[in-house]
């Protein structure tokens, strides 16, 4: 990475030899924006993330200094800053190697987050799968324990902050963020009701305040270099450099960094262009949550307001590019199956729907659909979309919505022909959806001598 | 309510104000209208899982769900009544949990009273678009020995595990999986133990799970169903009984949010075999020259009795004794006490099986007519001491009303005497005493400089809870506390017909209304109704009544649903009381112990469910139930025979039916002011002895009880009995937990398992009262005193292969 970066900014220290180590991180500018904010009252720290304008990176783009005035101060209860490094989205790797190639990055994010929110202990919550990451981050926590930088007296300031790395069994669900709370509360992830929203009652019901890797290790780039540094990048509405990851079919498929605000198209060349012989067919701007779009969508800029104008969501900064070699409702069955995988279970529409619209989509795409499968997609998504209990319901719909919208004819054809038009993909009968028998947990330790009542065939 | 606390908006074009926070589906109800729910239940924590409930909200894009969605002032929220959007959401919600439901209607228990299906009726399609395959799984699975578990029916509604959860505090049962997989399940090393596990088969709101005992056995719409009030224990838990042709089929629990809110426990749901159980009694007997109980006509058996009752009056005044086990029904616990006090002419007469101090008679007076804890002051208090009493085992819907004010306000609880028991997990402080050492402990309290003393002394009403163990005077000790804190003080005895019994005075110097027989005033008042002059002396209580009658004193044992060979606090001394004396009359239900061995003459009676009649709970509130069902034809109601014998004997009750008695009892009503509390005793320090323990004999809910006959499937679920000591002393003695331990008084020896534990006072063990084949008593001296010594026998691994029993065996 780097070289063909569109700009070298939160990724200045990738690749930079040995920079894990505390001691060279902190000769390439590490810490100095803690030692900033340790000169500023909490709520500057907070103004000052507010001014750069950071929306959050996890997927929402909800302002992050926003959220963190949000967070009740004066409760008697200790404050919470999570980081949700659990990076499940498909298509999205830019919080992993953010935390592979500069964890201290992330450590001293934490920091400077918890010195604003007036928290003492912050948890990473990490895919327990990051494993190479999760070595680097316990290495970078220990130094910065040793170096005085972590625990009672941060940087000889008298204050505290903790620092606790969580390495998480790990669902996608647990990347929502009270999901996430149950889950490193050692409970079965699954997302909580709201309200109480985390600010006010999150993890172990104290006030708590959920973040992104990459929205929290902005925030010493801010302190250090200064608001005006960041907001040289983007628009009004959406600041800064953005790390992302380009995937599919382009030439050089990787993690870069890009200043908010380029033509999308500029993505794929920043990817060194489509593979030889492909052409751009359809698109997914942030992570399979985000409805596909067509190609000619491809000229909008790289803004959470413009994505939402060319009809999806900036996301997670997963950029998956399809040519036209591919078969769009195999790309939709394919995220479906993994929705349908991840749901957690507890609402109707997701966990029901999502089994459903699987085996249906299994049909078109195998040949055996009918047209009437198309308008059922579409009803049941309908009766999916704003009824399930969290996004990851809705996010289940957004492919099977889009991808009607702009292929309906490819949908049909796979009807009509009885089989994939463009031929690419094999029959997937042999793949065994869920509708198999499952697990039986404690319920088969279960004597069963009263399952049948005697006289009871 | 403040008006600023109330908000004011419309349902259906309908307005209304409800206080703030209340849900959307709440405020419907109150206007009638009824929002399709699955996962929603008003006793749980909101979860909006299964997304049926779905409204529109004025100003909200998106659907809401109006189970977990609070009402907002000046809102228009419309139903499906009046929103296509509503209407069309529930519908889509409802196909959807319809895909992998199973088309088990025609077999499942559920149907005709299933929420899926009968919305599935009215909003439902007539066809099902989903056409491919559906989710199997093994059906069904037992997740304990009377719960089977039908996971493709389960809509996932998370109804079973909150309430494992939130109400009854052992969440054994869970959801596992994710997606379609989802499933309830229990761990794979913790079985589903809980004894209100019955709870959740009644809230399922499908048929995902049901009990074995009611499995394939009838429709909601081919039962009659009759209100009724549990005879298990003092909670006073009003049930629902349903019987086909004359037969009970299931019980289940009636809402009744003053006392049992909407549960009761498994005894009560599923105890009611006994009824119809082999040693149930269903004709009079006779004991024959041969040794061998015959049957009998009952103008034979009832003449037999004058008969002795006769002839003992030949020999003296004083031979004749009544003892009455406490489930009967107040009107016959009045009756009972009127015939033996003007009939048979003694006040020898108790209703207990334990051997009470002395003292206890004045303060059973002393309660009746005060205003005492209910159900309502426990969820209330910030507060609650409780003494000589295991909730959990011994009235388990207390035990979740101290549950729900602990989760729900965290209310602290301040267990007082030797052990903690069930309570260990909620017990804020324990304050330790030796067995007997309750009374002076809660009157330390008082004037206490601690944390519980503040704690009391703090804003709010605490309670203060007695149970039947607790020492001499505890009662009027917890009184005192209670009256010093601005506190409610209640007496929680554990059988259902205990406090009616204390109501009708069914004890030595005890007469109906928290009289005293003793006193000139109140008996000249009870005179005046019945008629005659009463005894001026007071009797002897049962302690009394079992020593005399195993001296040969007494010629005529009259015992009224009791097992005194089994339940008395000596059994020695009630097995040789019962040897001894020439005429016991055994009026009961079953064949116990009793019965078979020592009954002269055996008289048949109607269970709870066979009857109408009264019964009042713990906190002294009086209920009525219904007949459900006939009994045997031969059997007769406890009063009946009362009436009868009285007739016979040339005396006329006054009474002929359940108004009259009522009637009467209205008539006396009970004392205008209630006695004083007397006072405390000093407490009597055991001391065993080196080497020797004071054993405190706890009852299991679920044990050797006549009552559980039959119930193998309850009875599957029964803790298993241990015997519990402190684990200094175990240490002490080379005991470690799970060990073999014999416990040994004199030539009397059970052998337990041993459950080492640190809540326990030191020279304590806890044994229980009655699981065993042979029950705790036996290991008490004449006088009812447990001390034991400890013999280690095997250590635990033997111990566990020696004592496992076969499965759906009681241990
Ligand atoms: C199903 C689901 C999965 C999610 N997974 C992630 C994730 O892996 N990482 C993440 O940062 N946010 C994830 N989110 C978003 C979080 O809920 C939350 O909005 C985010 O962590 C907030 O951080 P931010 O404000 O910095 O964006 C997920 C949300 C949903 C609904
Ligand atoms: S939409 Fe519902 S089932 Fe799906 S992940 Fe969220 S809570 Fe779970
Ligand atoms: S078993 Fe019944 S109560 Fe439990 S989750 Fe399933 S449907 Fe709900
Ligand atoms: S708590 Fe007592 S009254 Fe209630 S059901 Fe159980 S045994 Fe019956
Ligand atoms: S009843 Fe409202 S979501 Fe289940």
């Amino acid at each position: 990475m780097g070289a063909t970066s569109a700009i070298i900014a939160m990724s200045e220290r990738y690749g930079v030899e040995g920079v894990d180590d505390i001691e060279v991180y902190e000769q390439h500018g590490g810490y100095e924006g803690l030692r900033r904010a340790l000169e500023m009252e909490p709520t500057e720290i907070i103004d000052a993330v507010k001014d750069a304008g950071v929306r959050g990176r996890g997927g929402a783009g909800f302002p992050t200094g926003l959220k963190w005035s949000f967070v009740a101060q004066g409760t008697g209860k200790p404050i919470y800053i999570v980081c949700n490094a659990d990076e499940g989205e498909p298509g999205t790797f830019k919080d992993r190697p953010l935390m592979e190639n500069d964890p201290h990055q992330l450590v001293e994010g934490m920091i400077v987050g918890g010195l604003a929110i007036n928290s003492v202990q912050g948890y990473i919550s990490l895919r327990g799968e990051f494993r190479h990451a999760g070595r680097l981050l316990s290495k970078a926590i220990a130094q910065a324990y040793e170096k005085g930088y972590l625990g009672a007296d941060v940087m000889g300031s008298g204050k505290r902050f903790d620092l606790t790395l969580h390495r998480a069994a790990g669902a996608y669900i647990c990347g929502e963020e009270t999901a996430l709370l149950d889950s490193l509360e050692g409970k079965r992830g699954q997302p909580r009701l709201r309200p109480p929203f985390p600010a006010a009652k999150g993890l172990y019901s104290c006030p708590t305040t959920v973040n992104n890797v990459e929205s929290i290790a902005a925030v010493p780039f801010i302190l250090r270099h200064c608001v005006d540094w960041w907001t040289q990048w983007g628009t009004e509405k959406s600041t800064g450099p953005k790390l992302v990851g380009v995937s599919g079919d382009v030439a050089n498929p990787g993690n870069y960094e890009v200043p908010m605000g380029i033509p999308m198209r500029e993505l794929i060349e920043i990817a060194g262009g489509m593979k030889e012989g492909h052409e751009l067919k359809f698109f997914c701007p942030g992570g399979s949550s985000t409805p596909l779009l067509p190609a000619e969508a491809i000229d909008a800029d790289y803004t959470y307001e413009a994505v939402i104008e060319a009809g999806s969501m900036l996301g997670t900064g997963a950029v998956m590019i399809y040519s036209d070699q591919r078969c769009v409702v195999d790309a939709v069955l394919g995220w479906t199956r993994f929705y349908e995988h991840e749901s957690c279970g507890k609402c109707t529409p997701c966990r029901e729907g999502g089994y459903w619209l699987a085996q249906v989509l299994q049909r078109i795409e195998t040949g055996s659909g009918t047209l009437a499968d198309l308008d059922l997609l579409q009803e049941v998504c309908d009766n999916i979309f704003g009824r399930s209990f969290c996004a990851l319901g809705d996010a289940l719909t957004s492919p099977i919505v889009a991808g009607l919208e702009h292929f309906r004819e490819e949908f049909e054809a796979h009807v009509r022909e009885g089989r994939c038009p463009l031929g690419v993909t094999p029959p997937r009968d042999d793949i065994p959806t869920l509708a198999v028998r499952a697990r039986d947990h404690g319920n088969a330790q279960v004597p069963s001598f009263t399952a049948e009542p005697a006289g009871q065939a | 309510m403040d008006q600023d606390d109330l908000v004011t908006f419309t349902i259906d074009g309908q307005e209304i104000s409800v206080p703030k926070g209340t849900l959307i589906i709440r405020a419907a109800e109150q206007l009638g209208t009824i929002i399709p729910r699955f996962c929603d239940h008003p006793l749980l924590d909101p979860v909006g899982a299964c997304r049926q409930c779905i409204v529109e909200v004025e100003g909200m894009p998106k659907p809401m769900m109006a189970c977990t969605t609070t009402v907002m002032p000046d809102k228009a929220i419309k139903t499906h009544l009046t929103s296509e959007m509503a209407r069309k959401g529930q519908e889509g919600t409802l196909e959807l949990l319809l895909v992998n439901h199973p088309l088990d209607c025609p077999m499942c228990d559920k149907g005709g009273e299933c929420p899926l299906q009968d919305q599935a009726l009215k909003h439902g399609a007539n066809t099902s678009r989903f056409v491919d395959q559906k989710r199997r799984f093994d059906k069904p699975v037992a997740v304990s020995p009377q719960i089977l578990l039908d996971r493709e029916r389960c809509v996932l509604c998370a109804r079973c595990t909150r309430f494992s959860e939130q109400i009854s505090g052992d969440p054994f049962i869970e959801l596992f999986e994710r997606g379609a997989l989802e499933q309830v399940a229990i761990y794979e090393d913790e079985p589903y133990e809980s004894y209100f596990s019955g709870n959740v088969i009644q809230i399922c709101p499908v048929g995902a799970l049901t009990s074995t005992s009611y499995r394939f056995k009838a429709r909601p719409f081919d039962v009659v169903t009759t209100p009724s009030v549990c005879d298990h224990c003092s909670a006073g838990c009003s049930l629902t009984v349903q019987s086909r042709r004359g037969e009970i089929q299931r019980s289940l629990a009636r809402t009744n949010m003053a006392v049992n809110e909407a549960w009761n426990c498994d005894k009560g749901r599923f105890g009611f075999t006994h009824l119809t159980d082999a040693q149930r009694i269903t004709e009079p007997q006779l004991r024959g020259e041969d040794g061998a109980l015959r049957p009998a006509s009952w103008a034979e058996a009832l003449l037999h009795i004058t008969a002795a009752v006769h002839a003992s009056r030949e020999t003296g005044a004083g031979r004749v004794a009544v003892v009455a086990g406490a489930r009967l029904a107040d009107e016959d616990a009045y009756l009972v006490a009127k015939y033996t006090r003007t009939v048979l002419a003694t006040d020898d007469l108790d209703h207990r099986t334990r051997f009470a101090p002395a003292v206890e008679t004045e303060e059973l007076s002393a309660l009746i007519g005060r205003e005492t804890a209910s159900y309502a002051d426990v969820e209330a208090a910030p507060v609650i001491v409780v003494a000589g009493l295991d909730p959990e085992e011994e009235v388990p819907i207390l035990h979740l009303r101290l549950h729900k004010a602990w989760r729900q306000s965290k209310a602290r609880i301040v267990v007082v005497g030797p052990h903690l028991g069930t309570l260990a997990d909620l017990a804020w402080r324990r304050v330790p005493t030796a067995p007997g050492g309750e009374a002076a402990a809660l009157l330390a309290l008082i004037e206490g400089r601690n944390e519980v003393s503040d704690a009391l002394r703090a804003e709010g009403a605490p309670a203060v809870l007695v149970g039947e163990r607790a020492g001499a005077g505890s009662l009027t000790a917890g009184a005192a506390l209670a009256a010093a804190v601005d506190g409610h003080v209640a007496y929680v005895p554990r059988r259902a017909g205990a406090r009616g019994a204390i109501e009708a005075g069914l004890a030595a110097g005890l007469l109906p209304g928290g009289r005293r027989l003793a006193d000139d005033e109140d008996r000249a008042a009870v005179e005046e109704v019945w008629h005659t002059e009463l005894p001026t002396e007071p009797g002897r209580d049962l302690h009394a009544i079992l020593a005399d009658a195993a001296a040969g004193r007494i010629d005529v044992l009259h015992l009224i649903g009791v097992d005194l060979a089994r339940d008395a606090a000596s059994t020695e001394l009630a097995r040789a009381a019962l040897a001894k004396v020439p005429t016991v009359i055994c009026q009961d239900l079953a064949a116990t112990g009793t019965v078979t061995a020592h009954a002269d003459v055996v008289l048949p009676v109607t269970g709870r469910q066979e009857r109408a009649g009264s019964s009042t709970n713990w906190e002294g509130r009086t209920q009525r139930f219904a007949r459900a069902v006939d009994g045997p034809d031969l059997v007769q109601q406890d009063w009946e025979i009362v009436v009868q014998l009285a007739a016979l004997l040339g005396h006329d009750l006054g009474v002929n039916d359940l108004e009259g008695i009522r009637a009467e009892m209205a008539r006396l009503g009970r004392r205008s002011a209630p006695h004083a509390w007397p006072t405390v005793p000093a407490p009597t320090a055991p001391d065993p002895g080196q080497g020797r323990f004071v054993a405190v004999a706890r009852p299991l809910l679920l044990d050797r009880g006549t009552m559980l006959a039959g119930a193998t499937d309850l009875l599957a679920t029964a803790r298993p009995a241990r015997v519990e000591l402190n684990a200094h002393d175990a240490e002490e003695h080379g005991i470690a937990d799970g060990d073999l331990v014999a416990v040994v008084a004199g030539t009397a020896r059970l052998e337990l398992v041993a459950e080492v534990r640190r809540d326990l006072v030191p020279g304590v063990v806890v044994l229980p009262a009655n699981s065993t084949d042979e029950p705790a008593g036996a290991l008490a001296d004449r006088d009812g005193e447990l001390v034991v010594t400890l013999e280690r026998l095997a250590d635990a691994d033997d111990a566990d292969a020696a004592t496992r029993a076969p499965a759906g065996e009681v241990a």
